[in-house]
């Protein structure tokens, strides 16, 4: 009879973070951005359908990046939690905060559970506040490890080429164009020379407080982008 | 741990996870009583609704009603469904305004979960499926009797559903009241709606068959001059929902009510 492998704990879950590091890393780069206005989610996406950026409820924004069927799931889960949290109490009682440690306990379960693999996805939950020391920006890694973000950040593939360019041009109190403009050159600056990414690749959405709507989420057309762009 | 049912694929319904998250919580549900409960909670009545080129106009009176009571005298009963459509209600007004709440996170939750809009006949049918589930209580005495109406994206047109408390689901052409004054404020209608009416035209049209229903239906309040309470208007057209602001229909109020101190019965239509 032989006696089954021993694998020391730390080696497995570093066997684990590689997994899900490798599957991550593959896929192209998220931006948020805060403006003077909320916040700007800017992801490279060839697609028209298979969004990675999406609305939760009136005032937080979801982006992902990794495998689609994963974030997606968590997507739908963060919709159902907000929407029933909101329908139960009121709309002002659902927050960000909440819904990021309900990502955060979901993916640290997931990750650290034995039987499945670990989710190959990165999050950003983002919640537009009155003004801008209202904002929250949360970003969430494979694991269920949260941070509270500041001004900006990226995640995905070639994440810190993205993350430096974008801080040494950032500043607080951009309006919508720069911030598109900067997180557009960001996105491009993942390879030297930088390239520049066609409006048509790229998927854009804002958090806007100045919206009168209670829901301040909203798509940016590619009219607008190509707009902000030229 | 997010519990499964969270994540679980096919169905964009959130009344149908709330009935099995929380059950409770769904309109109606703990309210399980012994006879006729028409006399213990508030009763919405007039609702009228009229279509124009291009986009469809909703007027609800003020009152609500316990019996001989007024119970309220400020009481919304038009509410905006989403972008596109509209919801009026009468009958039992707290089961009614729960069940306009569900319907709103209906729609919002459908649209956010497949990124794509209903259709309007999509929402008329979630509506008649949330309606007859109250059925039990309907046969109670407390009945939801909502009128549904919308800008309908696909054909732009504006169109009116009505129902009945099984969860029946009509078509109306044109325009359509529902409530204790509905009788009076479709008969008005009848002699007042023409098909080229605008916008302006179609709000007069709705606040004149609201006047007419609180002139004959003791439970439908009328314009409260000294309060200045008047209809909670909305307008749905290819720019969405718009609540008729209070000044507006003030303005129009005031010249339907000054009509009417000439000839109390409001205008005379052609004899033939």
């Amino acid at each position: 009879m032989t006696a089954p492998f021993y694998v020391s704990p730390e080696q497995l879950m570093k066997d684990r973070a590689d997994f899900a590091r490798k599957g991550i890393s593959r896929g192209r780069s998220v931006a948020v951005v805060q403006y003077v206005d909320g916040v700007l989610f800017v992801a490279e996406n060839p697609s028209r359908a298979l969004h990675k950026i999406s609305e939760i409820y009136d005032r937080i924004g979801f982006a992902a990046v990794g495998r689609y069927n994963e974030f997606e799931n968590l997507r739908i889960a963060g919709v159902r939690l907000a929407d029933l949290r909101g329908y139960s109490y009121d709309r002002r009682d659902v927050t960000g905060r909440s819904l990021a440690n309900a990502y955060a306990q979901t993916l640290g379960t997931i990750f650290s559970a034995g039987g499945e693999k670990p989710y190959e996805v990165e999050l950003f939950v983002a919640e537009v506040g009155d003004d801008v020391s209202g904002d929250q920006i949360y970003r969430l890694t494979y694991d269920g490890s949260v941070a509270d973000v500041q001004g900006y950040a990226v995640m995905g593939g070639q994440s810190e080429q993205v993350e430096t360019h974008l801080g040494e041009h950032y500043s607080e109190g951009l309006d919508l164009t720069a911030a598109i403009r900067l997180a557009v050159e960001s996105l491009g600056s993942d390879v030297t020379p930088a390239r520049t990414v066609p409006a048509a690749d790229l998927e854009v959405a804002n958090l806007d407080r100045t919206r009168p709507q209670p829901r301040k989420f909203k798509r940016l057309t590619d009219e607008t982008v190509t707009q902000a762009l030229g | 741990m997010l519990p499964e049912p969270f994540t679980a694929a096919g169905s964009s319904s959130f009344a149908d996870f709330l009935a099995q998250q929380a059950p409770g919580l769904v309109p109606g549900a703990s309210a399980r009583g012994v006879g006729d409960l028409a006399d213990v909670a508030p009763h919405g009545t007039t609702i009228v609704a009229a279509t124009f080129p291009g986009g469809v106009v909703m007027a609800g009176d003020r009152r609500a009603t316990m019996g001989n009571v007024i119970a309220q005298r400020d009481i919304e009963k038009v509410f905006p469904a989403d972008e596109y459509s509209c919801i009026g209600i009468a009958g039992s007004a707290g089961l009614a305004v729960e069940v306009v709440r569900l319907f709103q996170v209906e729609l919002e939750h459908y649209e956010k979960l497949e990124g794509t809009e209903l259709s309007a006949d999509g929402k008329a049918n979630r509506l008649a499926a949330l309606i007859r589930g109250n059925l039990g209580l309907a046969m109670q005495g407390l009945a939801v009797v909502p009128l549904f109406a919308g800008f309908d994206v696909a054909t732009q047109i504006g169109r009116i559903f009505s129902y009945d408390v099984t969860g029946g689901r009509y078509e109306e052409h044109a325009f359509h009241a529902v409530g204790s004054g509905s009788v009076f404020a479709r008969g008005a209608l009848k002699k007042l709606y023409r098909d080229d009416l605008d916008e302006t035209g179609a709000i007069t049209a709705t606040l004149q068959a609201l006047y007419d229903a609180a002139d004959d239906d003791s439970a439908t309040g009328g314009p409260d001059l000294t309060r200045r309470i008047f209809p909670v208007v909305a307008v749905v057209t290819s720019d969405g929902y718009r609540r008729v602001p209070d000044d507006e229909v003030g303005a129009i109020a005031d010249e339907v009510i000054g009509a009417r101190l000439v000839r109390p019965d409001g205008p005379a239509a052609p004899l033939t």
